[in-house]
């Protein structure tokens, strides 16, 4: 039988952060992908035992690579082998990328709020990489975006330097929202994201901007509710929930 | 932990892998009519109960199941029967094809 | 088979003797949520056994409460391959529901607030075999693992031990219920791994 499991070879690690790791895979005969697609990817025991588990992919490319960034659940079950186990070289089974709703289209004008709790940033960088390759004078490729990142500490953001570099366009504006640990000389101190800050910083809904959430189920829930109260149509918020990583906003 | 069980659901968006198993093209972009409610709404924005013993897609306006999946290892078992109806836009992401495995 | 994982074995499996084959070994107590958790107050809460001629036995929680209490301490299998072992439940035996019910039939199908069904024959419901508990641990059963009232039935695999049960429905031949309708197995015993159609 026909199934959608391809093999994929490893063919670079970098570590993001302590706890998270980017893996780029190549997929022989894929033909680039959409931003904010996913992956599944499935472990086999030599027993036969499998687990399988959804990644987002990161990058932008057109091409037969991809790049995942996993985070570690220290007690988890395919995490841990993700971030700490596997290298270059390896095989992996994956499935995909699939899944044509959380993505954004290059054709739409709209302007787009991205809006992330923790590893949630990975599906929003892909959109955030594959905006800045778009033509400056298409339609999506002159949309404004903006990205609220929640994170644990400054230690615990991804894509450090390339999100600095895509913030000087003056189509692309940053926020990041400290929750536990500031960084040193920071004048507000960490705090969990509210809806005072996220209403703030946020595209508003006059703007009828398209809006993706991702990130743990309690954060997107949460953010979801304060978007629609302040005015959002629940018809232009995607959302795409990692499961109850514990973590609120 | 009473909360978090309840909080225990991902999107229907999460279910494409497993769907793209049955489907060529990328069905969760799909409109899909609970057969209970009424409600329709594409099936990337139903409640994805993934912990469970199956794949479960419940309709986020009254609950009720709108699609099962079963994976066995060696069969893959699919239930339908809480949709009345699956639309597919040709023009937007859901006619886009899933990508095959080369030959 | 795809490729295996070098290194990769899951979450450790053991060849404790204990364990029925498969499966591994957990302390805490998963909840596998399949939906929203039902939230039914005693007040409103009852336990039915219908059988084939359209009887009707019904117990209101403090009826239910004031029958014969059993302390159990036993093993759960869940076919999602976790194991926990020696847990301890307070209940009603099914052997004392069953006390006044007439029936002919051999097949039972449990009913649970929400929805949920699951098919377990009768002989597996009687005989010191099934009980529906209200207590886990010593503290009264959280709607996340059931309560009010779950079935119990240790012996199979944990999916037959319906969260939220309201009722048995006694039936002349076996009909599958909810999951069994849709790949997993009619009976499911752990030590035989029925898992699966
Ligand atoms: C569409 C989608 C995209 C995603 N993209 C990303 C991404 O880009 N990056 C990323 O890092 N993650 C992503 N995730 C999350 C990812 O799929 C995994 O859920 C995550 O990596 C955890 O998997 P795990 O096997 O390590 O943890 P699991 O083993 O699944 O455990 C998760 C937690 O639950 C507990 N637990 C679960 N089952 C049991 C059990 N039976 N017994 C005891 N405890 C249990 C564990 O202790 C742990 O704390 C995505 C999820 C989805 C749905």
């Amino acid at each position: 039988m026909r199934t959608g499991w391809n093999v994929a070879e490893v063919i670079g690690v970098t570590q993001e952060t302590t706890t998270a790791r980017t893996l780029r895979l190549r997929l022989p005969g894929l033909t680039g992908h959409r931003a904010g697609q996913h992956v599944d990817i499935r472990l086999t025991a030599p027993d036969g035992y499998t687990a399988v588990r959804s990644y987002s992919v990161a990058s932008a490319r057109p091409g037969e690579e991809i790049d995942l960034t996993v985070e570690e659940l220290t007690d988890g079950e395919v995490s841990p082998y993700l971030v700490h186990q596997v290298a270059a070289g390896d095989q992996l089974e994956v499935r995909g990328p699939v899944g044509g709703w959380f993505v954004w289209d290059p054709a739409d004008p709209s302007p787009v709020q991205l809006i992330a709790g923790g590893s949630g940033v990975v599906p929003l960088m892909a959109m955030l990489r594959a905006h800045a390759v778009a033509d400056p004078a298409s339609a999506g490729g002159s949309a404004p975006f903006r990205l609220l990142y929640s994170v644990r500490g400054p230690a615990a953001v991804y894509y450090r330097a390339e999100l600095d570099e895509l913030a000087r366009s003056p189509l692309v504006d940053v926020t990041l929202v400290y929750t536990r640990e500031a960084p040193a000389g920071s004048p507000s101190p960490a705090r969990r994201l509210d809806a005072a800050t996220l209403t703030a910083r946020a595209l508003p809904a006059a703007d009828n901007p398209a809006v993706f959430i991702c990130g743990a189920t309690a954060f997107v829930e949460t953010v979801a509710d304060w978007l629609v109260q302040a005015g959002h149509s629940p018809e232009r918020i995607k959302t795409e929930r990692y499961g109850g990583m514990g973590a609120k906003p | 932990m009473t909360d978090s069980a309840d909080l225990d659901y991902l999107d229907g968006n999460a279910a494409a892998g497993p769907l793209s198993e049955f489907f060529a093209v990328d069905v969760v972009s799909a409109r899909g009519r609970c057969a209970h409610c009424g409600r329709t709404a594409a099936l990337a924005t139903a409640r994805l109960y993934p912990s469970s013993h199956g794949l479960l897609l419940r309709c986020p306006g009254c609950t009720e199941i709108l699609l099962r999946l079963v994976d066995s290892g060696d069969s893959v078992c699919l239930d339908l029967h809480g949709l009345s109806f699956v639309e597919l836009h040709r023009d937007e992401g859901g006619s886009q094809p899933n990508p095959q495995p080369p030959a | 088979m795809g490729i295996v994982s070098p290194g990769f074995f899951g979450r450790r499996r053991s060849d404790d003797p204990a364990l029925p084959p498969g499966q591994y070994r957990t302390e805490d107590f998963p909840v596998l949520s399949a939906g929203p958790t039902p939230r039914i107050s005693p007040d409103e809460w009852e336990f039915t056994i219908t059988t084939e001629t359209g009887q009707v036995h019904r117990w209101s929680w403090t009826e239910f409460l004031a029958l014969k209490q059993d302390d159990v301490s036993t093993d759960i299998h869940c076919v999602t391959s976790w194991s926990k072992l020696g847990t301890s439940w307070r209940g009603v035996s099914l052997d004392t529901l069953f006390e006044s019910v007439e029936s002919e039939c051999e097949f039972t199908m449990a009913h649970s607030y929400g929805g949920y069904t699951t098919n377990v024959p009768l002989d597996d419901l009687l005989g010191g075999k099934a009980w529906i508990a209200h207590q886990f641990d010593g503290e009264t059963l959280e709607p996340a693992h059931g309560g009010p009232a779950r079935l119990l039935v240790p012996h199979l695999y944990f999916w037959k031990s319906a969260k939220w049960v309201r009722g048995l429905e006694l039936l002349r031949q076996d009909e599958p219920g909810f999951w069994e309708s849709n790949g997993y197995h009619m009976y499911g015993d752990p030590w035989r791994e029925e898992r699966y159609w």
